[in-house]
């Protein structure tokens, strides 16, 4: 097939659990399982509970993945933290071999894994962006080529001769990025490194990123940032504890990672594993979506108000606590973020709240949110102190249309509201 | 990475990536296309080695140079440590320029492979090309630290007090290969070390006690000729014997051509590197998910 960027064959990738524990492994250990390996060999239920400790002990980071990228495409790769995303990309650069199956790439392959791999504090910007280039695998006319295109793009032109140590955190990531946005590959492979980085940076990068794509070079694209995957590609993969779950259109591989997983019971309780032990001592136990009868629901109608129900417990006191929700669609448009403290008033009387049960509980009005499917995020942190606790996708529901405005027309209305306004029409 | 093949099919690069077991090729060729990165690690070794450092790249000078004045007092003055009819200053700080070569290599490409974690675990390129450049970037301190033997040498030869003549033989000739030999040696034992020390940190530790322990059986504070006869060729496995035997012949014109010692010492070297090549790149395919 003349027209294949790259192709992925039944790949896999096995890891040793114990190497990344403990990182490294000592001499002696190695001296003394090499006296004990030829004792073993004599004992075969030794033998066997052996083989059994050493699968036990590896975890399959990708399983059997099979998928192909046409010359050209845009390809989105989603999926949660440990789902193996950095691991097929890490294949697909070269750092590291498959356990099982192959990969073939068509053409010159760069890979941004990370932005200012190899910058040097000691060095200058000047001289770090031709070592990075280098490390990039870019020529080194090509840099120099390329030299005040870069200083331009990272908007460090007065520093340019300064050792990067003396860079502020956002100048360092401008230039890094610049350095990786002037790489010129056929196929390019991302990793999250738009995740960095302010607002302004971000939307820079992201502006680069599709330019990118639009000069019809081939993009593997990784994110957790679903407006980014949305806006940058028009197919997504979508990888589940190893295994390759969904390729689709993006919006729908969205709207299905989003989803996936969750019990459509309009609750979701945590259990004692789900919970991390810095959240102590904010405990999480329950999150819950009620219609306007107060029954817990996955559905709601768009035309009766909703509450939404975080129940906790705090098994200390703790001061300017805040514990409030995100709702964003499935389609990773933000709604919006609230705190049940955001009421001066309330912020006031709960200074500090005490240890003991709460439930912190909001209703949203009639004619609110527009059609559709949203996910709910849990948050409770104290502001520039500590985060206790984060759910970015404790919970999904459903919101049903019937009997909103404008439902005598048969179309889907864009937008994550469906206000009911109060229209006046003059004849003049 | 390692069983990485590329073809040429209708002027479009295919890449294969798939899992590599046992002994791979050395894949040079691709070696050969980072060449620019080589040079840009060396480079970079180089500009950051005696940055924040009050005296600069002086330390290349003022470490061997040190170590001679101390070598003369103890071993040439105090113990009349024979130096083949040499005066001592000439005779050890002669050995002591490759053996900062080596020392060097042993300790800066033993660590090599950890100190460049961050982009053995991000980016793709041939990771020959570290301990390779580390060793290499050796060659500036050997540079500056020569100049200094060449001011030496000269002192001696135009000082008529002193009755020691050097005499410039075309020996001199076969230096570069004697520092191609030093360097063989470094990238032999730089390549074994750093590659171990990705699994086993304790070579961390056993750098310092090597250095040492290698500085005793390598004749820079007294002269090979010291060892009986019988053991001479046993002397010359360590590869470093035969090059600092040779640095001496060529330079100072020692009077006895090191010949089998040299040959002995060389092919250990070969060997050394050879093997040492050959390790590395089995071990490379782990050194990401490892280091």
């Amino acid at each position: 097939m003349p027209d294949l960027a790259i192709r992925v064959e039944n790949l896999s990738k096995q890891y040793k659990i114990g190497v990344s524990q403990e990182r490294y492994r000592t001499l002696r250990e190695t001296l003394v399982e090499g006296v004990r390996a030829p004792l073993r060999r004599f004992s075969p239920a030794n033998r066997l509970s052996a083989a059994n400790g050493a699968e036990r002990n590896r975890i399959w980071a990708l399983r059997g993945i099979t998928f192909d990228v046409r010359k050209g495409q845009v390809l989105g790769v989603i999926g949660r933290n440990g789902a193996g995303k950095s691991t097929l990309l890490k294949i697909l650069s070269r750092v590291t071999d498959p356990t099982e199956g192959y990969a073939e790439i068509h053409g010159r392959v760069g890979s941004l894994l990370e932005v200012g791999t190899g910058f040097h504090p000691e060095l200058t910007g000047r001289e770090n962006i031709l070592l990075n280039g280098a490390i990039l695998g870019m020529k080194r006319t090509e840099i120099e080529r390329k030299f005040d295109e870069i200083v331009a793009f990272s908007e460090v032109e007065q520093f340019i001769d300064t050792p990067v140590k003396r860079y502020s955190s956002g100048m360092y990531l401008r230039l890094a990025f610049a350095v990786a946005a002037h790489l010129e590959p056929e196929i390019l492979v991302v990793d999250e490194v738009l995740a960095v980085g302010d607002a302004e940076f971000q939307r820079k990068c992201l502006g680069k990123m599709s330019d990118v794509a639009q000069e019809g070079r081939t993009v593997l694209f990784v994110s957790h940032n679903m407006s980014a995957i949305l806006r940058l590609t028009e197919e997504t993969i979508v990888l589940d504890k190893g295994q390759l779950v969904m390729r689709a259109p993006t919006a729908a591989a969205v709207d299905y990672y989003l989803s996936s997983g969750y019990a459509q019971t309009g609750e979701r309780v945590w259990t004692a594993d789900e919970i991390p032990p810095e959240a102590a001592p904010f405990r999480p136990q329950s999150l819950r979506v009620l219609n306007a009868s107060h029954r817990v629901v996955d559905m709601v109608r768009s035309t009766e108000p909703v509450t939404v129900e975080i129940e906790y417990a705090l098994s200390a006191p703790v001061s300017g606590l805040r514990v409030g929700v995100y709702l964003l669609t499935t389609r990773g448009e933000q709604a919006f973020t609230s705190f049940d403290t955001d009421d001066a008033e309330l912020y006031e009387r709960f200074a500090t709240r005490p240890a003991g049960h709460y439930i912190s509980r909001f209703t949203l009005p009639p004619d609110f949110l527009n059609e559709g499917r949203y996910v709910i995020g849990v948050n409770a942190s104290t502001f520039r102190v500590k985060r206790y606790f984060i759910d970015e996708q404790a919970l999904i529901f459903t919101v049903d249309p019937a009997g909103a405005p404008g439902m005598q027309w048969q179309e889907p209305r864009i937008g994550v509201m469906r206000p009911r306004l109060e229209w006046q029409i003059e004849a003049l | 990475m390692s069983q990485t093949t590329i073809t040429h099919r209708s002027s479009e690069e295919i890449l294969v990536l798939r899992p590599s077991r046992g002994w791979s090729a050395l894949n040079l060729i691709d070696l050969w296309r980072y060449r620019e990165l080589i040079y840009f690690l060396i480079w970079r070794d180089v500009k950051v080695r005696y940055k924040q450092t009050a005296l600069g790249a002086s330390w290349a000078i003022i470490q061997p140079f040190v170590t001679m004045v101390v070598f003369t007092i103890l071993f040439g003055n105090l113990a009349k440590m024979p130096s083949d009819g040499i005066p001592y200053p000439l005779f050890s700080y002669t050995g002591l320029l490759p053996w900062g070569l080596f020392t060097k290599a042993l300790s800066d490409a033993g660590r090599s492979m950890i100190t460049n974690r961050s982009m053995i675990t991000k980016v793709y390129f041939p990771r020959l090309a570290i301990p390779l450049a580390s060793v290499l970037s050796g060659l500036v301190d050997f540079a500056l630290a020569f100049v200094v033997l060449i001011g030496m040498i000269l002192f001696y030869n135009y000082n008529p007090n002193l009755e020691y003549q050097v005499v410039l033989t075309p020996a001199i000739l076969t230096l570069p290969l004697f520092l191609v030999l030093a360097l063989i040696t470094s990238l032999g034992v730089g390549l074994w070390l750093s590659a171990l020390n990705v699994q086993y940190r304790d070579i961390n530790y056993i750098i310092p006690f090597l250095t040492q322990f290698w500085l005793f059986i390598t004749p820079i504070a007294y002269p090979a000729s010291m060892i009986p006869e019988k053991w001479q060729l046993l002397y010359a496995l360590n590869p470093m014997a035969g090059v600092v035997e040779g640095f001496r012949w060529a330079l100072l014109g020692a009077d006895t051509a090191p010949g089998p010692m040299v040959a002995v010492s060389a092919l250990i070297a070969v060997i050394l590197m050879v093997t040492g090549l050959y390790y590395f790149r089995r071990m490379e395919r782990t050194f990401a998910d490892e280091v």
